[in-house]
């Protein structure tokens, strides 16, 4: 197990390299200058000279070394730096990937927007697993009943019906007609008594719904699946022939061996479900992760686009371990040598 | 409709007489699939937003884009089924118009994602020399972001691939190609999978023993076998690259106000919401629908195509 931990780390490491090379190779690639949203009046001269500024006078390959070396040795060093107070080297001077646009350090401006999307990501993949569990158990233990037919329904249509649909639908719905909650979010809204609780819970109501029912929908069929390969397994009948109760057999015996897969199911959806926090911020104007992105793109801001890009690269790769790790760990049939 | 009259007189016959007729594997695929409902609306309806698309045109023709001020922001009427937006324009031909890109591009783009992914899967399980390189690019591909990716190239390649081919053109052939070129990954390990399994049979030794070359062997032999679960991802395929390409026109980044899809009627309507929204729901319902009957379809397709389901 150990080894085969160790042997997936290593091979996780050439494709984080081989994906930040190929997302470097096609922002080079592509036609764009950033000069090009500055004033017309700027000579030729000076936008050279602000290009020169901005590093893009070098050779292709000392950029991308140089954004390698500033984004996985400077930055994790400044991280260390900042979180137990000390100082290693030349802090001064240590140069770190720089925002084209603001001219901020692009890690400062992730973590600043991070928690946002942290918030609404996490909350929405927690309702998903609260609303998922209990569905796709009660589906397969009444197999083609009317509930089941209903939740296969509501899944179908969880999944078939676009997020940015669902969203508007929603501030149709409880904003403009209802008016019970806001359609934008407030990122600047402080939580310090119950009042300010209720308007954060309200605000946050739709966002967290829209993305938590459309991982819920999937969720679901993956439980339900797993529930009905375990019922009909032999230890079923046993723990039933032992007189055991039904909640004590389904509730402990089978949900128990039915969770394994899921577990892993639900590490892997973890990184789509930041991609689709992207339209999820769009919609209810969440200043986010996403919503610096988009702007970075919309900006020709190619670090920021980089370095964000990169990020969510290497939540992919690492929840893609993580997913057959706890596999591993959680079922002792599997053994990975 | 004939088809379906004969199919089920012949099963009944079957039945009648126990008389052992000749059958064919579609027509057991179909039989199958008659049997699932949501598979059977799901064909209807899909038939009928086609059918709509493509002849409503004809029927309703007035202009998407021509601009009627004194009737903007109209409610649904007789002369505008589903309205008119913010500049007086008839939402009910932009939604048809657009439809027709939509769908264009979901089928375009899935033929495109499917060629690759086959041509992919089928290498890498054949040849054993290739597997490993082919499942290493693979997983590759399954590792990237896909949606800041496609967000990124449409972007920057944009205006360049609008300056060569035109405003139409360049924009479907980019998004096309972007789509297609990201979500081949499935295909190509299911292919793989089924490949592997099928270059064992005996059929494929005996054709190997009487000097087929390896590329006979694969267009008669192999691939006939592995279609099904090419047509079961087909359809799939239809839906996400229609959900693919609403998600990037409700970014901004897909086509333009003047040559719309679903997606970017959506994306225009959103900040009229509070006036019109009838210009949301319209375009939303047909991407909804569309996804869903096209999900129910490859589900009943799944069904129908697994012999251990089928005939039970």
């Amino acid at each position: 197990m150990f080894r085969y931990a160790v042997r997936r780390l290593l091979f996780a490491v050439p494709t984080l390299l081989v994906i930040s090379f190929i997302i470097f190779a096609l922002l080079d690639l592509a036609p764009s200058d950033p000069t090009a949203q500055l004033p017309l009046t700027i000579p030729e001269e000076v936008r050279e000279m602000i290009k020169e500024s901005l590093g893009l006078g070098q050779p292709f390959h000392i950029r991308y070394l140089k954004w390698l070396e500033q984004f996985l040795i400077n930055e994790p060093l400044n991280l260390m730096e900042q979180s137990w107070g000390i100082e290693i080297g030349d802090s001064e001077n240590r140069m770190r990937v720089r925002s084209w646009s603001t001219r901020a350090p692009v890690v400062d401006l992730i973590a600043a927007r991070l928690p946002q999307t942290l918030i609404v990501v996490g909350m929405s993949y927690i309702v998903a697993i609260m609303i998922a569990v209990p569905i796709g158990v009660i589906s397969a233990y009444k197999q083609y009943s009317i509930f089941d037919q209903i939740g296969t329904f509501i899944s179908m249509l969880g999944f078939s019906v676009p997020t940015f649909f669902t969203g508007t639908v929603m501030i149709v719905i409880f904003s403009v007609v209802l008016g019970w909650f806001p359609s934008i979010y407030d990122t600047t809204h402080v939580v310090n008594d119950f009042d300010s609780f209720v308007v954060q819970f309200k605000q946050m109501i739709m966002p967290v719904m829209v993305l938590g029912l459309f991982s819920a929908a999937q969720l679901s069929r993956f439980m339900r699946s797993s529930m009905l390969d375990n019922l009909n397994q032999e230890y079923v009948r046993t723990a039933r022939a032992k007189g055991m109760s039904e909640p004590v057999v389904v509730l402990i015996h089978v949900l128990r061996n039915s969770l394994i897969p899921v577990v892993t199911v639900i590490a892997l959806g973890l990184p789509s479900t930041f991609a689709g926090a992207i339209i999820t911020e769009q919609i209810f104007r969440i200043n986010g992760v996403g919503a610096l992105l988009i702007g970075a793109i919309e900006g020709a801001d190619m670090p920021t686009v980089q370095t964000v890009t990169f990020i969510f690269a290497v939540l992919i790769v690492v929840f893609n371990l993580i997913a057959d790790l706890l596999y591993g760990m959680l079922d002792p049939r599997i053994r990975y040598e | 409709m004939n088809e379906i009259a004969q199919a089920s007189t012949v099963s009944e016959a079957d039945s009648q007489e126990g008389v052992l007729q000749h059958r064919s594997l579609w027509l057991d695929v179909w039989q199958q699939f008659r049997t699932h409902k949501g598979a059977l609306a799901g064909v209807g309806v899909f038939a009928l937003i086609l059918l709509s698309v493509l002849l409503g045109p004809y029927l309703h023709d007035i202009d998407p884009q021509y601009l009627d001020y004194k009737s903007k922001n109209q409610g649904m009427s007789i002369k505008h089924p589903m309205g008119t937006d913010n500049l007086g324009r008839d939402m009910f031909a932009q939604v048809l118009a657009g439809g027709r890109t939509s769908l264009a591009v979901g089928v375009t783009a899935m033929a495109l994602s499917l060629t690759l992914g086959t041509f992919v899967g089928v290498l890498a399980g054949y040849f054993n020399r290739l597997d490993g390189p082919l499942m290493r690019l693979t997983d590759l591909f399954l590792a990237l972001p896909i949606l800041p990716l496609l967000l990124v190239i449409i972007m920057l390649f944009r205006d360049l691939l609008r300056s060569i081919l035109g405003p139409e053109m360049g924009i479907f052939i980019l998004i096309v190609f972007v789509i297609g070129i990201t979500s081949w990954m499935q295909t190509a390990r299911i292919v793989r999978g089924e490949v592997l399994a099928i270059k064992q049979r005996e059929f494929v030794l005996a054709a190997r023993s009487i000097g087929t070359r390896p590329h006979r062997i694969i267009t008669r032999h192999i691939f006939p076998n592995v279609l099904s679960p090419i047509m079961v991802s087909a359809t799939l395929g239809v839906a996400a690259a229609i959900i693919t390409e609403s998600a990037l026109s409700f970014l901004g980044l897909g086509f333009p106000s003047d040559f719309p899809t679903w997606g970017r009627l959506l994306f225009d309507g959103v900040p009229f919401l509070n006036i019109n929204p009838a210009r949301v729901i319209w375009p939303g319902l047909a991407i909804s629908l569309t996804v869903l009957s096209v999900n129910y379809m490859g589900d009943g397709l799944r069904d129908a195509m697994d012999p251990r389901i089928r005939g039970r």
